[in-house]
């Protein structure tokens, strides 16, 4: 019995190849197993090769396999795109209606099902994934019932006519290929573990992780890959007395957040590469003014408009160091989707904290992607908005003065007061300023206010600023970032089986840098390979930037797609 | 209830002597205090440039920006509190040439803000360049020695075609008037501009006080001026030149956008509790299982 493959079906987009993968995903999940789900997708509204891909497995996975199990075909492109991944002896189903040719030279099992055909003699062309997936279930040897309460909950609204029309096609799809008698017992799926579990993409757990943080208010303007964070917000925030606006550009989004920071709301925004070049003067004005602000970028292939619907990892410059003139950042980078919901909490709760502008890293493969997650946890869940001013400061500002919202304090965190309060009156500016607000030019205040926001992490450890997996006693050390993180533990799983000493350390939180602690793990090496989706080694650069020392090596990848663990597993291989 | 001190601050303006800008000042605070607002209830927010400096001499709240970005910040505060009286202030250059973009989306937009302009028809904090309000054939050393080849902008003529439903300008020297309009800005449910002609005695040699006083038309000289006919407006700022001063255009019927919020909001969102309740949180996470 199987205990994890690779499932894609593939078409034009728009015929359905989403609904038929979220069909398969969704029913099994919901018995207990584990998705990972990849889109692959292009720059066009309608037509244009698409498809989605399922990783089933019995236990968690957050990457591609690297070889496919079962192919649905809706058209002949998707064949010859995307036979090359199947396996030997794997599994080619394709609609007769396009007389598919099946790869010449591959030993595969073809099965030319009349998925439209059947489709349409049970009701309606559309049901052409209701029949795909039957004719899954077939192979994996999975009763069509598995899929029963999904298609209740999705059209028992329709009507119990539409759920058995949709029945009777999953049953005839799952009917034609039994039929054929072709031997499928190796492509038995073993059960999975019955336990409840959610599946969701990273930007829906960026949504509602903001929901539940208390942000309540998010401008932002629409960007691949980043809109469903804010569609999610749209369905969301006015059930909560919240609000989505939609800005004329990047820079309205970032400047009206910052407005509604300072006006006393919890807020955010998302974008991508080219919004966040656009938004880095508002991040310096963020940064000066002590304003906390939330954004969400969901790295894509750059620069410029670059590959805007391929996976990268290449704005940690961008973000770390952009804007002009000197300013701190908490930079967090989530490597799966149940972090991106926690670390999403945690960053806004930092943010308010640390009073400084905050960018949440995601990349198109972790935010895109849908990933089998246990349920979150609402005890973790929690709120706090930092430093305010207490009644007791508000009341002894003296009468014709003004609050001293950037009062010098030890740590650098200043009361934060909003308007509307009595006595907390104060001035805010881009302006290099006072304890008041007031500009000025004097040299030493400008000194001091510098260190003030400058030096606000000193001493500062952020829990969960990185995580360590594998061997204790290693001899290689891989370093990543983001969602190669279930990658390079597939590739580690392999080679330790072959007897080698691996280690997995797995950067969290770029801003402040964990310097001491990535310094402990890289220095009990032989080897350490850092491992990125970016040309020029930034995470390799950022650590030595921040001060570790060590002979790195480097592996990227920068060709718009995600790792898979072979290249991975074959490139340290080569190294050895 | 506060009156005009209230609004005032100890802090001397960097403005030039003579500048216009320090009747627009004067007639803000007036008409805060006129309208019944207390300081506390305000927020100025500016942009960059000399009169960008106004967030600083207002006793309000105040938030002096970036070049530009003066009303998608105001927006933002008016976002999180629609109890405050919001009031986005700047000049030419910083609304008309940098941030002209946010000013047309703000007045199709509509929300409850007010937008002061401070108009010299020139750079002055950069010390005299042409701005996108100079005329065509301005003549300036700086940066059109030979005469302007670019033709102006008409701020009124873009609000207006932008949708904005409470339009009027006036002049700083006339702060009688100056002060009525602010005040009816103000009072307006929805986004309202005031584009204020205010001379730089010190860059602008051409758009002098005795200019505008020639120059300008008062709409009250205007036989059955209608300010609730769009068209009229649109047609009467054009044979100007929108060289106008008075209540050009107003719309009380247009709803503000925050009445327009889906779920409008009962409580202004700085004042939620923000924390969802775990039933509410569970029934949340079940959409994805």
């Amino acid at each position: 019995m199987l205990d994890q493959l690779s499932w894609k079906v593939g078409g034009q987009q728009g015929e359905g190849i989403d609904s038929t993968g979220t069909i398969l995903a969704t029913s099994l999940n919901r018995h207990g197993y584990f998705i990972y789900g990849y889109r692959h997708f292009s720059s066009r509204i309608k037509g244009g090769h698409t498809n989605y891909k399922l990783r089933i497995s019995t236990k968690q996975r957050f990457a591609n396999a690297d070889y496919l199990d079962i192919l649905i075909a809706f058209d002949q492109e998707t064949i010859d795109f995307n036979a090359h991944e199947l396996r030997e002896n794997g599994v080619l189903i394709a609609d007769s209606k396009f007389n598919p040719v099946a790869p010449e030279g591959k030993k595969i099992r073809f099965f030319s099902v009349p998925l439209t055909q059947i489709a349409e003699d049970n009701g309606s062309a559309i049901m052409k994934n209701m029949v795909s997936v039957g004719a899954t279930a077939a192979v994996l040897g999975l009763s069509t019932e598995t899929f029963r309460t999904f298609l209740v909950d999705r059209f028992g609204k329709k009507g119990e006519q539409v759920v058995n029309n949709n029945m009777n096609a999953l049953n005839a799809g799952a009917q034609y290929v039994s039929d054929q008698g072709i031997d499928l017992t190796d492509l038995q799926l073993a059960p999975g573990d019955g336990q409840e579990r959610l599946y969701l993409t990273g930007n829906d757990a960026c949504g509602m992780g903001s929901l539940m943080a208390g942000c309540r208010l998010m401008p932002a303007y629409p960007i691949t890959p980043a809109s469903d964070i804010m569609e999610y917000l749209i369905k969301k925030l006015p059930k909560v007395g919240g609000h989505v606006i939609q800005t004329e550009d990047e820079i309205a989004a970032a400047t009206m957040s910052i407005g509604a920071a300072f006006g006393g709301a919890r807020v955010c925004t998302s974008t991508s590469g080219p919004g966040l070049s656009l938004m880095m003067e508002a991040i310096g004005l963020s940064g000066i003014t002590e304003t906390p602000i939330v954004i969400f970028d969901t790295q894509r292939g750059g620069p410029s408009t670059g590959m805007p619907t391929k996976h990268e990892q290449s704005d940690f410059y961008a973000a770390l160091w952009g804007t002009h003139g000197e300013i701190q950042k908490l930079v967090l980078a989530p490597a799966t989707v149940e972090e991106c919901f926690y670390m999403t909490v945690d960053a806004f709760n930092l943010a308010d904290k640390y009073q400084v502008p905050t960018i949440i890293m995601t990349d198109l493969a972790l935010s895109m992607s849908d990933q089998t997650v246990p349920k979150f946890d609402y005890s973790k869940v929690s709120i706090d908005r930092g430093r305010l001013a207490t009644e007791e400061e508000l009341a002894a500002t003296p009468a014709g003065e003004l609050f001293k919202r950037y009062q010098f304090a030890e740590d650098g965190i200043s009361p934060r007061v909003f308007p509307g309060q009595k006595g907390g009156i104060h001035h805010v500016t881009g302006v290099e300023h006072n304890e008041v607000g007031r500009p000025i030019e004097d040299k030493d205040i400008r000194t001091k206010m510098m260190d003030k926001r400058l030096n606000k992490f000193d001493g500062v450890n952020l829990p969960n600023s990185y995580s360590f997996n594998g061997d204790e006693d290693y001899d290689l050390l891989l370093v990543g970032v983001g969602s190669t993180g279930g990658i390079i533990d597939e590739a580690m799983e392999r080679l330790q089986a072959e007897g080698q000493k691996i280690g997995h350390l797995h950067i969290k939180i770029l801003s402040p840098f964990p310097t001491e602690a990535v310094q402990s793990y890289v220095s009990r090496a032989k080897n350490i390979l850092v491992i990125e989706n970016n040309a020029t080694g930034q995470l390799k650069n950022i650590m030595q930037f921040n001060g570790v020392k060590g002979d790195f090596k480097s592996q990227v990848k920068y060709d718009g797609n995600p790792y898979i663990p072979s290249e991975i597993y074959n490139y340290i291989k080569e190294m050895n | 209830m506060a009156t005009v001190k209230d609004f005032r601050n100890n802090v001397r303006p960097n403005w030039c002597p003579g500048c216009g800008d320090f009747s627009v000042q004067a007639a803000i605070q007036k008409a805060l205090a006129e309208v019944g607002k207390e300081p506390e209830e305000c927020a100025v927010i500016s942009g960059i440039g000399c009169s960008g400096r106004i967030s600083g001499y207002i006793n309000s709240y105040g938030f002096h920006t970036i070049h530009g970005r003066a009303l998608p910040v105001a927006q933002g505060v008016k976002l999180a509190n629609r109890d405050l009286t919001v009031i986005a202030a700047g000049g030419d250059g910083d609304g008309f040439g940098i941030g002209l973009n946010h000013f047309m989306h703000a007045a199709r937009r509509n929300m409850d803000i007010t937008y002061i302009v401070m108009d010299n028809q020139i750079y002055g904090l950069t010390k005299g360049q042409t701005s996108p309000t100079s005329a065509h054939g301005f003549k300036n050393p700086k940066s059109t020695p030979e005469g302007n080849i670019e033709n102006s902008l008409v701020p009124a003529q873009v609000a207006l075609s932008a949708g904005a439903s409470f339009v009027a300008q006036s002049f700083s020297s006339d702060i009688k008037q100056l002060t009525e309009i602010v005040k009816a800005a103000i009072n307006h449910k929805g986004f309202s501009l005031v584009v204020v002609y205010s001379p730089c005695v010190t860059f602008n040699k051409l758009n002098t006080y005795d200019w505008y006083k020639e120059n300008l038309t008062d709409l009250a000289t205007i036989e059955n001026y209608d300010a609730t006919n769009r068209i009229q407006a649109m047609a009467t700022v054009m044979e100007h030149k929108g060289l106008v001063k008075g209540i050009i255009y107003q719309n009380e019927n247009v709803p503000a956008y925050q009445d327009l919020i889906p779920g409008n909001q009962e409580e202004t969102v700085t004042k939620q509790d923000l924390l969802i309740s775990e039933e509410e949180f569970i029934k949340t996470m079940r959409e994805y299982a």
